[in-house]
């Protein structure tokens, strides 16, 4: 049967789940969701109970929760991007994919959601809130700044998931006018560049321009 | 082997979080206070270990670690073999439910959760604030939709991941235990199985430790 993703693509944390299966090389299909009634849809819930997207099937067992879902496809394929061979790396590998849900992603959500999606559902955009979420976010960097100062990646001199799921939230805000926030640190820059140079975020950019 | 230091405070929810993982597999640990009031979470001494001027942090020899979900997992691991395997990474399924679990603590509960013990604890207690009445009403709403999705899941499921006690269930103690102190614990009645699940956890010796802890200073 096979490995199929439930959700749109373009939606961030299905981007995740799908930037994943392409590192590890697997076979899978998109399911596409609409978004309304068929999240909360009997089907849907049976998927993903709190009625988001994505939800993940491997043969017959189901998942949900991206970061969750990605670990599993890491882990079966033993790539090593959870670095699990060395568990002071696997460590530091956790410790920044937390930092990316708690620290970077809060302001860089509000962003997107204000200067991305509002506008295309019709809702009037909060400048304010982009505003004071621009000013959080610039602390996250300024501590991102030093610590890619201090080594190539977030974890370490390798590159990591933990890095890697930081591509849906910052590919998105780099489709606004405040992708130029990032301008003013550099080693987040050359970081953000060494992640694009990668074949399955370069597919990853193709299939969430579709 | 050296001894871990654990920078935190004993009511934190954070550093409650790794210190329970710390009492259920045995480790030898120094928990070192550090002073929220004074600011010491914001000093040099502390932003060299977490830039984020957030507790815990943990150090273990030359590694440095915040992040309490990252710190569990570490202590989990390193200690696997002489306490109870509450990540079961050993196991491609288990250990998946494990993360799936822990996940939706991160994102679903916890965000619920938070604001009320906030609200109607920490504000009033520490900062002598008035809880805003809207934000509780509004997150025990949440709380309800979430606890309704974890009552389902609880009557097919042991614990969170499967029959067995996991991380995933080690995590919502912290802010559960503070919550049930507010004049909301009642809302758990309506959860039989949640309620059960509970229960059945905060009865282990690590938990009756920790907890103690939480409220001394009170």
């Amino acid at each position: 049967m096979g490995m199929k993703v439930y959700g749109t693509p373009q939606a961030t944390n299905v981007a995740r789940v799908v930037m994943i299966l392409e590192e590890v090389g697997a076979e899978y299909e998109v399911m596409p969701v609409e978004f309304g009634t068929e999240l909360k849809s009997p089907a849907h819930l049976a998927r993903n109970p709190f009625g988001q997207i994505p939800a993940f099937q491997d043969d017959d067992f189901m998942l949900f929760e991206s970061r969750a879902i990605s670990r599993y496809i890491l882990r079966k394929y033993k790539s090593d991007l959870l670095h699990e061979d060395n568990p002071k790396e696997a460590t530091l590998v956790n410790v920044w994919l937390d930092v990316e849900y708690g620290q970077y992603n809060p302001p860089a959500g509000v962003i997107i959601y204000n200067a991305l999606v509002k506008p295309i559902i019709g809702q009037v955009v909060d400048q304010q809130a982009i505003d004071n979420n621009l000013e959080k976010l610039k602390k996250v960097l300024e501590v991102y700044e030093a610590r890619l100062s201090q080594c190539k990646y977030l974890a370490g001199d390798f590159i990591s998931f933990a890095d890697l799921s930081h591509f849906p939230c910052t590919y998105c805000i780099m489709l606004t006018q405040y992708k130029s926030v990032f301008d003013s640190y550099p080693h987040v820059k050359a970081w953000w560049e060494a992640i694009m140079a990668r074949p399955s975020i370069k597919r990853m950019v193709e299939i969430m321009s579709a | 082997m050296s001894l871990i230091k654990l920078y935190g405070t004993p009511m934190a929810t954070c550093t409650v979080r790794v210190l329970l993982c710390l009492e259920e597999v045995g480790a030898k640990y120094e928990l070192v206070p550090i002073s929220m009031p004074t600011g010491e979470h914001k000093s040099p001494a502390h932003l060299a270990r977490n830039p984020f001027g957030q507790i815990p942090a943990l150090q273990d020899g030359d590694l440095t670690l915040f992040e309490s979900r990252a710190i569990a997992r570490y202590v989990l691991h390193k200690f696997k073999g002489q306490g109870p395997d509450l990540l079961r990474e050993d196991n491609l399924s288990d250990s998946a439910m494990v993360d799936v679990w822990l996940e939706v603590e991160a994102h679903q509960y916890n965000p619920a959760i938070s604001p009320i013990v906030y609200q109607s604890l920490i504000l009033p207690r520490m900062y002598g604030g008035t809880p805003d009445q809207t934000i509780i009403d509004t997150n025990l709403e949440k709380l309800k939709k979430v606890l309704d999705v974890y009552e389902t899941h609880l009557a097919k499921s042991k614990y969170l991941a499967g029959d067995f006690f996991s991380l995933a269930d080690l995590s919502h103690f912290s802010y559960t235990k503070y919550f049930m102190a507010t004049p909301y614990a009642s809302v758990f009645n309506s959860y039989p199985h949640v309620k059960a699940w509970w229960e059945d956890f905060t009865s282990r010796p690590a938990f009756k430790k920790v907890a103690a802890g939480m409220t001394s200073q009170q």
